[in-house]
């Protein structure tokens, strides 16, 4: 209990949202099934490899890791971890494990089980998208180049406690151990199944898989055992896959489904809007995402700023936000408004064709030029895609459009190939919520290179350096840090790699039997829904 | 028979190592990075040389061909880059799915283009006739996204009377089987319709009505059988067009058969089940087209196979 206090007492200064926890919902009460509907069958159930927003939450609700977020926010909390410790300088984590935590195949939880796990999504072997996030722990190196088959900085000191050494300081390393990457998965259920634990899997989570009927369903039943107490209240969930968007919502005003997981198909919104015992039944959130087009600042005449500031200046960002049903506001930054170190009162570049053309008579380009833009082909996007070609016309610049496949699109965009790209259906959502996950692979040095996400190929070593000096400090919520990550954003926006153009708002439609707090249903972490936390009235 | 048999079968062989090699190939030249999709946004590019590595996809496209028709002969499709479960796994739990929608979908185009077809020839150049011509042209060229989701607002949501898609019971099946129906039917009954017509201008038809016979057991007994022989290859032919119709109607019916599976392996650049995939439609259409040549001489007994 010292240490507990120790610990919150030390985070108390660092992260003061921390001490809070989640009170549950007195209205609760525990019970019932939920229907929610999927288009896209589910990939994989398997915490190392599943990485789309579908198969997130759902591996949310059956696996832990060490953090966790208080439901519905973005603040951190204690997961599997009752407490920790950080040392001065940040380097050092040493996590105690609660007591007690059983895996759905009825093996008590220990330290062995965190280190197997950092090992495993870490081992190129294991394939793991999320291997990148641990780059930060020591040893990593080693076992990104195959040298080593274990992680030299995650230790155990005995059953309870596990200690992590950092090769450097890492601001966001407790959002890292809060992603689905870092859950603790058992070593004897990963063997037994081996590739195919992705469609078994076994964890401490709220719920545990009951049913899978590939390309039909899966059942997810409550956890009796699960740690925390109180929780889940559903007795389960049931996931029914290969629903087109339209036809769910058929079928949730005929009762039959309770969340369709897809959301409202943009050809229904109005309609559903304009229905005052629907609209009722939509929650409407913000999200950690940002709409943008990429400047390729490698190629001519994009690698001249003023050519890219008139880009900037010519883009109507209103009149996209209403293309697409003013699901949507306007962007000024790479960052969410919601997110830390979104610098509040920057307007970024205003709208203006008269001041677009000065810019581009500045680069010699009074007659403008002929320019290609690469989108998506799925709806919205060639229509957007359309309404940045007839602004772009108003000064000048002719663009062709290249609507193609979101892989291909990624193709070009990795390759150089892209002058311009329209990020809609590939755009940035953040992995957690810290400024940090904005910059790095989309526009730091290191996304810049050959088949990397930074589709600018902008690097400037100078604001790598800010964004390093910034990650190095040990509190990822110092305004000091904050100020540093806006002054980055800043920095970028003044040599305009990009035009930010909106940043999308979430839309949660539920059936009228749905409880909890509207949190829940635009829960920042697990979309559409935090499943632990919702609860059926009837 | 059994030489026929035999020399069918060596070209079938012969036409599934093409579509494998012309899909191999396709795939290869395509401008879309599986490994990209693997090693997702945040990978550094140790990682993504890692994965390709271990995929052997760093090997020529003659290598990974040949490593790739070594499994397949052995009946290993690979595993999916993504799920990383056995390809074939997936398109075993989704065949039968698929299957069963392309029989009732038959079913249905034949009960209702050769009924249709019928009618209209008895009918020919009456109004009747001219007015199921065109619908039948309408049918042929509907989107089937419309038509199913016409059919799913009318008899499910309004009307109650089937499942709001899905699958499970015969009642999940009629929407999207008379989808497809409706679409292949446009087809049969204008096929069955010329043919009709042109059996019914037979000598031995005249034979038959002037012994007496009613103007029902003619048609029935003397025209239909003859005028159903050149319909038969036809349904070989339908598995093909089939197995790229059927993606459609199960997206709208959340039908949970291969064509789902096709469409989403398309969008992640998954390989191994795209290449699965084609290879067991091109099976199907092969054995379809196989059975159609098998089953003609059977029931007409002029065509004789050597």
């Amino acid at each position: 209990m010292k240490k507990l206090l120790l610990s919150t007492a030390f985070l108390a200064a660092a992260l003061p949202a921390l001490a809070q926890e989640y009170t549950p919902d007195p209205n609760a009460k525990p019970g019932g099934m939920i229907t929610v509907t999927y288009k896209d069958d589910v990939a994989t159930l398997d915490p190392a490899i599943g990485y789309d927003w579908q198969n997130w939450s759902m591996i949310k609700s059956l696996f832990d890791g060490l953090m966790d977020y208080v439901p519905g926010t973005t603040e951190l909390r204690p997961g599997l971890a009752s407490a920790y410790e950080i040392n001065e300088n940040g380097t050092v984590f040493t996590f105690t494990l609660r007591e007690g935590v059983t895996f759905h195949n009825g093996r008590v939880m220990t330290a062995e089980d965190v280190k197997y796990s950092l090992d495993r999504v870490t081992n190129p072997e294991t394939q793991s998208p999320g291997a990148g996030f641990f780059a930060s722990i020591a040893g990593y190196d080693e076992m990104a180049s195959g040298t080593a088959t274990s992680l030299s900085g995650v230790e155990v000191i005995d059953p309870q406690t596990v200690k992590i050494t950092l090769s450097r300081p890492d601001a966001t390393f407790l959002h890292v151990m809060a992603l689905n990457f870092a859950s603790v998965v058992p070593k004897e259920a990963v063997e037994e199944y081996g590739t195919d634990f992705g469609k078994h899997p076994v964890g401490t989570g709220a719920f545990k898989l009951g049913e899978w009927s590939i390309g039909q369903r899966l059942v997810f039943e409550k956890n009796a055992d699960y740690w925390r107490d109180g929780v889940p209240y559903l007795d389960g969930v049931t996931f029914e896959v290969g629903q087109e968007p339209i036809v769910a919502l058929l079928r949730l005003q005929q009762g039959e489904v309770d969340v369709p997981g897809d959301g409202i198909p943009p050809a229904k919104f109005q309609e559903v809007m304009g229905d005052p015992e629907q609209a009722a039944r939509v929650v409407e959130g913000g999200q950690l995402h940002t709409g943008y087009i990429t400047l390729n600042v490698a190629m001519e005449p994009l690698d001249k700023l003023p050519v890219r500031e008139a880009i900037n200046m010519a883009i109507n960002k209103e009149r996209i936000t209403q293309i697409i049903n003013g699901r949507a506001v306007p962007a000024t930054q790479p960052l969410p408004p919601s997110m830390p170190g979104y610098t509040e009162g920057y307007e970024g570049y205003a709208f203006g064709v008269e001041a677009a053309k000065a810019k581009l008579e500045e680069a010699g380009l009074s007659d403008g030029f002929s320019t290609e833009l690469y989108v998506m082909n799925t709806d919205p996007n060639p229509r957007i895609a359309q309404a940045i070609q007839q602004d772009l016309k108003a000064i000048g610049v002719d663009v062709d459009i290249r609507s193609l496949a979101q892989a291909n699109v990624i193709e070009a965009g990795g390759a150089g190939q892209a002058p311009m790209i329209w990020s809609g259906g590939m755009a940035w959502i953040a992995d957690f919520p810290d400024p940090s996950n904005f910059y790095g692979p989309i526009l730091g040095c290191a996304g810049a290179g050959e088949g990397g996400w930074n589709w600018s190929k902008f690097c400037d070593e100078s604001i790598d350096d800010m964004a390093t000096k910034a990650d190095s400090m040990t509190d990822p919520s110092d305004p000091e840090r904050l100020k540093m990550w806006s002054d980055v954003y800043m920095k970028v926006m003044e040599e305009a790699p990009w035009v930010p153009v909106f940043n999308e708002q979430r839309y949660t439609m539920k059936s009228a039997r749905m409880g909890g707090d509207d949190a829940l249903y635009v829960d920042p972490v697990s979309i559409p829904v935090n499943y632990d936390y919702v609860y059926v009235t009837e | 028979m059994a030489g026929y048999l035999f020399r069918r079968l060596v070209q079938s062989a012969l036409i599934l190592l093409g579509v494998s090699f012309i899909t191999f190939v396709l795939l290869y030249v395509l401008p879309a990075d599986p490994v990209r999709q693997i090693a997702g946004r945040s990978a550094t590019a140790q990682t993504v040389e890692n994965i390709r590595t271990q995929l052997g996809l760093d090997q020529p496209l003659l290598v990974q061909y040949g490593r790739y028709l070594a499994g397949l002969v052995q009946g290993d499709m690979g595993r999916s880059y993504l799920q990383k479960t056995e390809v074939s796994t997936l398109i075993a739990a989704r065949l039968p799915a698929s299957l069963l929608l392309m029989v009732g979908g038959i079913a249905c185009e034949l009960v209702i283009g050769l009924t249709l077809g019928v009618v209209a020839a008895v009918w020919r150049g009456r109004p009747l006739d001219q007015g199921l011509m065109v619908t039948s042209f309408v049918a042929v060229s509907a989107p089937q996204f419309v038509v199913g989701l016409l059919l799913l607002y009318v008899f499910a949501v309004q009307l109650g009377w089937f499942p709001i898609g899905g699958y499970g019971t015969a009642a999940h099946l009629v929407l999207p089987a008379v989808t497809l129906g409706i679409m292949g039917s446009g087809w049969y009954s204008r096929m069955m319709r010329s043919s009709m017509i042109d059996v019914l201008r037979q000598d031995y038809i005249r034979t038959a009505r002037a012994k007496g016979l009613t103007r029902s057991r003619v048609l029935m007994r003397h025209a239909l059988p003859n005028a159903i022989l050149p319909i038969i290859a036809m349904i070989g032919i339908d598995i093909g067009i089939f197995m790229g119709g059927i993606v459609v109607v199960e997206s709208v019916f959340g039908w949970p058969g291969i064509g789902q599976l096709a469409w989403q392996a398309i969008q992640r650049v998954d390989i191994p089940i795209i290449m699965g995939v084609t290879m067991v439609s091109a099976a199907a259409i092969v054995l379809g087209n196989l059975l159609a040549d098998i089953i003609t001489p059977l029931v007409d007994p002029r065509i004789r196979l050597r």
